[in-house]
């Protein structure tokens, strides 16, 4: 019949059933856009270390005048404490991007699992697990991110936390409803008819059909991270004033406006949106993507 | 020839889909009397629906009619503007489509079905005139008319295809196109809409134009019938001479592939292959992969449609070539 | 019991009074107003048995319940009352891990091939699964054996089949995957559940065909499910007609197809398309429509419909009766 295709870019080979991006058109390429973004400011904050021009955190302190507007010197200009902005940008990345992979690794540990076996077996155990998670997801997001890291205290580990918690319901009710659907298909119940056990019928069936509603709730959690930990650090609760970290230039930055200094809000600010942009980029991607149209 | 009641001529469909342009329909042409019965015949990927579609321009995105004409009372249906062709779906052509489940407004009582289609083409007509009109109309099709007040999930797929089919004809169309309207159907409710059909043609003096993948309901319905494969019509003949005298060897290939409850034993034979792929049709004529008789000419070049003997006409070389 | 099964050969399954009524849901506004629980009778009283080696077709229009029927005698829903044995052995009466186990021996072919496949597994890995479930083969030993079934049912080059995924596979070809996934445990029963309605006409005769050639070659017997008569009559060496829930009438092919005696297989059959534009067909007229399944009617349960019913079929509903050595029928008006 049709010839099995045969490029394939590295993430479509772990998820089959994206095949290869380019042939996608407009999706494609927006998850090659959005990852390309993604891709960079990772890089550029681990190789940090050595492509900052100035040491961006206390020891970096007036290495120029401060409040210096951008020059040659200074392409980003420096904040009150005199410290070379871009070199801050450069490096200010990692923290956000910590709270962000640990606050998706900790969702898919305990949403999927939870998702998974809650709504297979069904029953009064579902419904319980169902009102909790839909009690925790009334919450507005941000506000219960705050109580929560309010509670924990500062630190990455306690950011990453408080921003699961608020986006574990929104895994497990994505997991849950393709559960819901996928049991009811045709090949499940073959499954069961050449006598798989209900756990390979849960991880070899059902599971891998959800890994694609998975991956597109993951990039938008990924994008939703850098957001709040953005705002938990803006209002201070994030992390410790000497990391160099885009939130906390924001809070500086908000206070250095009347004075007239932009450049301390901007160029942090830039980024992060960027950073928020390219995950949902590739989320809006792989969602057309892994979401078949039907009829072409 | 005398003046014919539709005129197909030359209709190429295309979608233009990312993978590339597949041409769903190819150089189709036939006519349709008044009254007269016409079967296309086809599998799934013959291109009869988008066929369908395309007499009344309703084929979807990313498809495209990309040549040929629709002659309907001297006017080419293709080359009308929006509003034009809107007036006339519905009233001069109408189509009767495969669901009955998802074909009807659940949201709206049958009687408002009716009332939307009468006053959208007759204005002038009161509400209560179209109410009065659906019931009488829902008579017609054998639906009693109290049910103009029910909604669709309150009627069987039975009944929605009836009222379909009342819709098809309240304004007294010309021709109704009906795509598949049976298949969804258990076999003796479509055994009675079947029945239907032909007294509704009869008291209306309707042409119906009948999609079917099934050759035996279109033999048994139909006047006269052409067989679609791969986008092309690759037979067409009345109905007596399609089943006394099959020419094309796809035609003859369903013919012995259907079972007939008639005949006490039958050996059914399979057309071997697989339907082609649009996308990289294969070359010279398109059936020739699964074609028993196929030649080395039949490889090379596409046949075109010769006329073996009145009304007849048959796309294969196996009957010679036109000069 | 009926003469007719003491007769029967080798019985391979054998099913006793199955029933399976489906709750209906109601509104907690109906629930609270109305005590009774209303139910769905889908299967309301069937017995039958299928010989080894023969292929016996459940036939009948949507909603007549033999799909139930059919997923009933595997065991993948389980009775609300009734039996069913596969070679003399209760199997309503096992538990889920020996029902397990015997699905080696009873397999079943579904209607959509389109959604009978995990769209993430490789046909090869899909057709090798049920070994590795049952622990029969591994590695070199059951990639050879999936060659060799795919090489049976036609897939060829089985080395390219096996590393497709199901989207790339047409229809028919994944229909013959299906069979070579139920037939690589070695099974002698095979319920087929509509294995072709949903594939195109030219390509349903070489599936059928493929049938009856594995059957002779691995000695199967076949539980055919179908709303198609045409085929039935063309598959089948027994046939049972149902109705809302109950074999009507049932024997074997020829006598059931040139002297159909209950009044809704009459129609059934004549209803049937037949591709002869001579043919002046009566169509038997039947009122009304398919009454729900939920309030069957009283006494015969299809007396509403029946042009020739009768005072009787009003009030006692009929047991199937010996018309001759293999034609039963549950009619108050057919005679023996």
């Amino acid at each position: 019949m049709s010839k099995p295709i045969v490029k394939r870019s590295m993430l479509s080979r772990i998820i089959p059933a994206i095949g290869s991006l380019r042939e996608r058109g407009l999706s494609g390429w927006l998850v090659i856009f959005g990852a390309a973004i993604v891709i960079s400011i990772i890089l550029m904050t681990l190789l940090a270390p050595w492509i900052s021009p100035y040491d961006p955190t206390t020891k970096g302190v007036n290495v120029g005048a401060p409040l210096t507007p951008p020059n040659s010197k200074f392409p980003f200009g420096t904040n009150h404490l005199g410290q070379d902005m871009l070199s801050r940008v450069i490096s200010g990345g990692g923290v956000m991007l910590q709270v962000a992979f640990l606050s998706v690794a900790i969702c898919l540990a305990i949403g999927v699992p939870l998702g998974l076996f809650s709504s297979y077996m069904g029953g009064i155990l579902d419904r319980s697990v169902c009102l909790v998670m839909d009690s925790i997801y009334a919450f507005p997001g941000l506000i219960l991110a705050i109580a929560i890291a309010a509670m924990l205290g500062r630190g990455v580990v306690n950011m990453a936390l408080s921003i699961a918690v608020v986006y574990v319901p929104s895994y497990f009710r994505v997991v849950r409803s393709q559960v819901l659907s996928i049991k009811e298909m045709p090949y499940v119940e073959a499954a069961r008819s050449i006598g798989a056990k209900s756990r390979t019928i849960l991880f070899k069936y059902i599971l891998p059909n959800v890994v694609p509603s998975i991956v597109v709730v993951a990039t938008v959690n990924f994008a939703d991270a850098i957001l709040t930990a953005a705002g938990l650090t803006f209002v201070g609760l994030g992390v410790e004033v000497d990391i160099p970290d885009w939130g906390w230039d924001l809070a500086n930055g908000r206070k250095l406006l009347p004075s007239g200094a932009w450049w301390v809000i901007t160029f942090p600010g830039i980024f992060i949106i960027l950073l928020a942009l390219g995950f949902t980029l590739m989320g809006e991607g792989l969602s057309e993507i892994l979401n078949p149209k039907l009829g072409e | 020839m005398q003046k014919q009641l539709l005129t197909v001529e030359n209709l190429t469909v295309e979608y233009w889909t990312r993978k590339g342009k597949v041409r769903a329909v190819d150089d189709v042409s036939f006519y349709l009397g008044k009254a007269e019965t016409l079967g296309v015949v086809g599998e799934s990927g013959s291109g009869k629906s988008t066929l369908g579609l395309s007499l009344i321009r309703l084929v979807p995105p990313p498809g495209r009619i990309v040549k040929g004409h629709v002659w309907l009372e001297g006017k080419d249906i293709l080359k009308l503007r929006e509003d034009e062709i809107r007036s006339i779906r519905g009233r001069k052509i109408s189509f009767v489509f495969q669901d009955p489940m998802t074909s009807l407004n659940p949201v709206k009582k049958i009687g408002e079905h009716f009332v939307e289609l009468i006053q959208t083409h007759e204005p002038n007509v009161s509400r209560k005139e179209a109410l009065e009109r659906a019931g009488k109309l829902l008579k017609d099709v054998g639906i009693q008319p109290e049910r103009i007040d029910d909604y669709p999930h309150q009627l069987s797929g039975g009944m929605r295809q009836r009222v379909m089919i009342a819709l098809a004809i309240a304004l007294n169309p010309y021709v109704v196109v009906a795509d598949e309207p049976t298949t969804a159907l258990d076999v003796i409710v479509q055994a009675k809409i079947l029945d239907l059909l032909k007294a509704v043609q009869s008291i209306y003096n309707t042409a119906l134009i009948f999609i079917t993948h099934d050759l035996s309901i279109a033999i048994e319905r139909c006047d006269k019938i052409f067989v679609m494969y791969a986008g092309q019509m690759v037979e067409h003949s009345n109905v007596r001479d399609m089943c006394k005298n099959p020419q094309h060897p796809y035609t003859q290939g369903l013919l012995k592939s259907i079972p007939n409850i008639e005949l006490a034993e039958q050996k059914l034979e399979a057309i071997p292959g697989f339907p082609p792929d649009l996308l990289n049709p294969p070359s010279g004529c398109r059936f020739w992969p699964r074609c028993s008789y196929a030649m080395e000419r039949c490889r090379k070049a596409e046949p075109q449609l010769i006329e073996t003997e009145k009304d007849h006409l048959v796309r294969c070389f196996l009957y010679g070539e036109m000069v | 019991m009926e003469r007719w099964c003491e007769m029967s050969q080798i019985e391979i399954v054998r099913v006793e009074n199955l029933k399976k009524y489906f709750p209906v849901e109601k509104s907690f506004l109906e629930r609270l107003l109305t005590r009774t629980r209303s139910f769905v009778h889908a299967v309301d009283g069937v017995t039958f048995s299928v010989r080894k080696g023969e292929v016996f077709t459940l036939a009948g229009e949507s909603g007549c319940g033999k799909t139930t029927t059919g997923k009933l005698i595997l065991g993948l829903i389980p009775p609300t009352s009734g039996k069913v044995f596969f070679k003399d052995q209760e199997i309503t009466k096992l538990d889920s891990e020996k029902l397990r186990l015997l699905r080696r021996k009873m397999q079943i072919i579904f209607q959509d091939p389109y959604a009978s496949f995990n769209p993430r597994m490789k046909i090869g890995e899909a057709i090798g699964h049920p070994l590795e479930i049952h622990g029969l083969a591994t590695g070199k030993e059951k990639r050879r054996k999936v060659l060799a079934m795919l090489e049976r049912v036609g897939l060829t080059p089985p080395e390219q089949f096996k590393d497709l995924y199901p989207h790339q596979l047409s229809g028919g070809q994944r229909q013959r995957a299906a069979m070579a996934r139920s037939l690589i445990l070695e099974p002698e029963f095979i319920v087929a559940d509509e294995p072709v309605s949903m594939i195109d006409v030219s390509l349903r005769t070489t599936i059928i065909n493929l049938m009856l050639d594995l059957k002779k070659a691995l000695q199967l017997t076949y539980l055919f499910i179908t709303h198609d008569l045409a085929i039935a009559k063309y598959i089948s060496d027994r046939i049972a007609i149902m109705y809302l829930g109950k074999i009507i009438e049932m024997g074997d092919k020829k006598e059931i197809f040139s002297n159909p005696m209950h009044p809704y297989t009459q129609a059934l059959l004549s209803a049937i398309p037949v591709p002869n534009p001579e043919r002046k067909r009566k169509i038997m007229e039947l009122k009304g429509e398919v009454p729900s399944a939920i309030k069957i009617p009283a006494g015969c349960r299809f007396h509403l419909r029946c042009p020739f019913a009768e005072n009787i079929c009003m009030k006692e509903e009929p047991e199937l009766k010996a018309v001759t050595a293999d034609h039963i029928v549950a009619c108050h008006l057919a005679k023996g």
